[in-house]
């Protein structure tokens, strides 16, 4: 019995280890976001409260002065546009994998298959003269259609969600008179909800957080994502840490409510996502 | 769209509609037939455009010594490849991979220990998974800001050891190794939570009654872990193998961000950013990309013959 309980205590001294190593980072940057530059030189360490609770200064700052409020819109329109497409495109790719036997269908799956093993980092030197022939480069289209055109993770999602719709739903359709787009928009579509759900959330965290599309394609400041604008922080605030940190926890704060209120959705969707 | 002829279509029984032999006039046939291909023409033209034109165009340019903007370029046949295997400064950042490598093992590890535990009965069971994930969803240049401080001069770090009485007198990025692994540090922090969350969730699928069977036949917690979890772990565990390889094999953010690649952090796709856009040597970039690529395609294939599991392939 106590070497249960010694092997119970063990266990729960870990998990709360570990709650303290990802907690401290993030609570002292937190922390800090709240102190005065008056406070940070005269340096109380870094583990101290601030003296005013309230201090929203930093945020001011960081908001004016750090361009996050188009940062936010930038990426707002990048999220909404890129999503859209990607479950359009998905949705769409799904359906005729699925549903149609075609002439060189196992070609066109190969392809898919294969570009899923291409990491995007490595293709970058080549696809930025693609992206810039175009007349892309140093635009929101550049980043929006990458993330629209290389996203083969919700195409496999969409895949395994079209495949559990039965197939006499698409026949009673026909016999109704229902051509093969108003099956795919007035059944299969809607039926995908989940899919789409899942797609929207994966998708959206990974294009929120994405920092080297944006990075290598939009280097205008106009076009500062919250990634690349708070990546700006580093220079004219370098010895301002606590307008750098109101900057960290004005973007980590959207994160921190999505996931409180899609908990369960998002370990599903990374779940699914991953494992494709 | 013409559907007065798609009404015609209507004697279409078989499923994905099968080669026809008889029935719908030519017209109609036609059209279907070329109705898959109206589903696939923007997805295919997305695929084609910006993942192979670029992996094409990234070997054509990577045996050339092109710059990236001027119309002049040579052949120069194998020469960049050359470069990359024999000049030290230009193979050196795949050492630095050995420290992410190292920190994936340590990783999984912990992904492991967390993800049994908390598939257990555990108090608070859903606040600690949270905690253990939520570092995966932050974006990656607050962590690395995050972190930034965290390694500072009496920054948090050297703060918590202040508390223990230890105060260190070294600079945490400031030689090489140390850095190293304090990045390396940060990407265990940044990623364990995904591993947790795949493992914690197929160690899930595993039906409760068997572990009640399993108890009742007096099997202890190693039994258990051995003979139920393991098996049920093995398809995510080889996909996180895999993943990791080339994960450590391709890491940019945190070390771009926190170090910009100084004190010998570079590793592979900085150099390759760098090469590219900063010193225009898209050729000698365009062959240590392929390099890249090969080698990752190289991981995952040998990954799939060791372990031919279909549980994880989804087509």
């Amino acid at each position: 019995m106590t070497r249960r309980t010694v092997a119970r205590t063990l266990v729960y001294l870990s998990l709360i280890g570990a709650a303290a190593v990802v907690l401290l980072p993030l609570g002292v940057v937190f922390l800090i976001s709240l102190k005065s530059s008056k406070e940070m030189a005269n340096d109380g360490g870094a583990l101290s409260l601030p003296d005013d609770l309230l201090n929203l200064g930093n945020y001011m700052t960081a908001f004016q002065d750090g361009r996050m409020l188009s940062a936010f819109a930038n990426t707002a329109v990048i999220l909404l546009v890129a999503i859209a497409g990607t479950v359009l495109i998905g949705s769409m790719t799904a359906y005729a994998i699925d549903r149609f036997t075609f002439r060189f269908r196992k070609l066109v799956v190969a392809l898919f298959l294969v570009a899923a093993l291409v990491p995007g980092v490595t293709t970058q030197v080549a696809t930025f003269q693609i992206v810039n022939s175009f007349g892309m480069f140093d635009s929101l289209w550049a980043p929006i259609v990458l993330y629209m055109g290389t996203d083969i993770v919700s195409i496999y999602i969409f895949l395994q969600f079209v495949r559990s719709i039965p197939v006499s739903l698409d026949e009673s359709a026909r016999l109704d008179g229902a051509n093969a787009f108003t099956i795919y928009r007035k059944i299969i579509f809607p039926l995908l909800r989940p899919a789409i759900a899942t797609v929207v959330i994966v998708k959206g965290i990974t294009v929120y957080n994405d920092f080297y599309i944006p990075f290598l394609y939009m280097p205008s400041e106009d076009l500062g994502v919250i990634s690349t604008s708070l990546f700006r922080f580093k220079g004219p605030f370098s010895a301002h840490w606590e307008v750098i940190s109101a900057g960290a926890v004005l973007v980590i704060v959207p994160t921190l409510v999505v996931f409180l209120f899609l908990q369960r959705y998002i370990y599903n969707g990374f779940m699914r996502g991953a494992t494709k | 769209m013409t559907p007065t002829t798609e009404k015609v279509a209507r004697p279409t029984k078989t499923a994905p509609p099968a080669a026809e032999t008889s029935g719908p006039p030519r017209k109609v046939r036609v059209w279907q037939r070329l109705t898959p291909w109206l589903f696939l023409a923007a997805p295919l033209a997305l695929l084609i455009t910006f993942t192979y034109a670029p992996v094409a165009n990234m070997v054509a340019y990577s045996l050339t010594d092109w710059d990236g903007v001027s119309p002049e370029l040579h052949y120069t046949g194998v020469g960049n490849y050359a470069d990359i295997f024999t000049r030290a400064e230009l193979f050196q950042v795949f050492l630095v991979s050995g420290y992410y490598l190292a920190a994936s093992v340590v990783q999984i590890g912990l992904a492991l220990y967390f993800a049994t535990v908390l598939s257990f009965n555990v108090r608070f069971r859903n606040f600690f998974k949270g905690v253990l994930f939520f570092p995966y969803l932050i974006n990656g240049v607050a962590i690395g800001l995050v972190f930034l401080y965290f390694f500072q001069d009496g920054g948090t770090l050297d703060s918590v050891l202040g508390l223990f009485g230890y105060e260190p007198d070294h600079a945490w990025l400031g030689t090489p190794a140390s850095a190293n692994i304090s990045l390396a540090g940060v990407s265990v922090w940044r990623y364990t939570g995904l591993n947790f969350v795949l493992f914690l969730g197929a160690i899930q699928s595993v039906p409760g009654e068997l572990y009640e069977a399993a108890e009742l036949d007096g099997a202890n917690r190693w039994h258990q872990f051995r003979h139920l979890i393991a098996p049920s772990i093995k398809p995510v565990l080889s996909l996180t193998v895999i993943l990791s390889v080339s994960g450590s094999l391709s890491v940019f953010e945190i070390p771009y961000i926190m170090t910009g690649g100084a004190t010998g952090t570079e590793t592979f796709v900085i150099q390759t950013v760098k090469l590219a856009f900063q010193f225009n040597k898209t050729g000698l970039a365009s062959a240590a990309a392929v390099v890249l690529l090969l080698i990752i395609l190289a991981v995952t294939w040998v990954q799939r013959r060791l372990v031919p599991d279909d549980k994880v392939e989804p087509v």
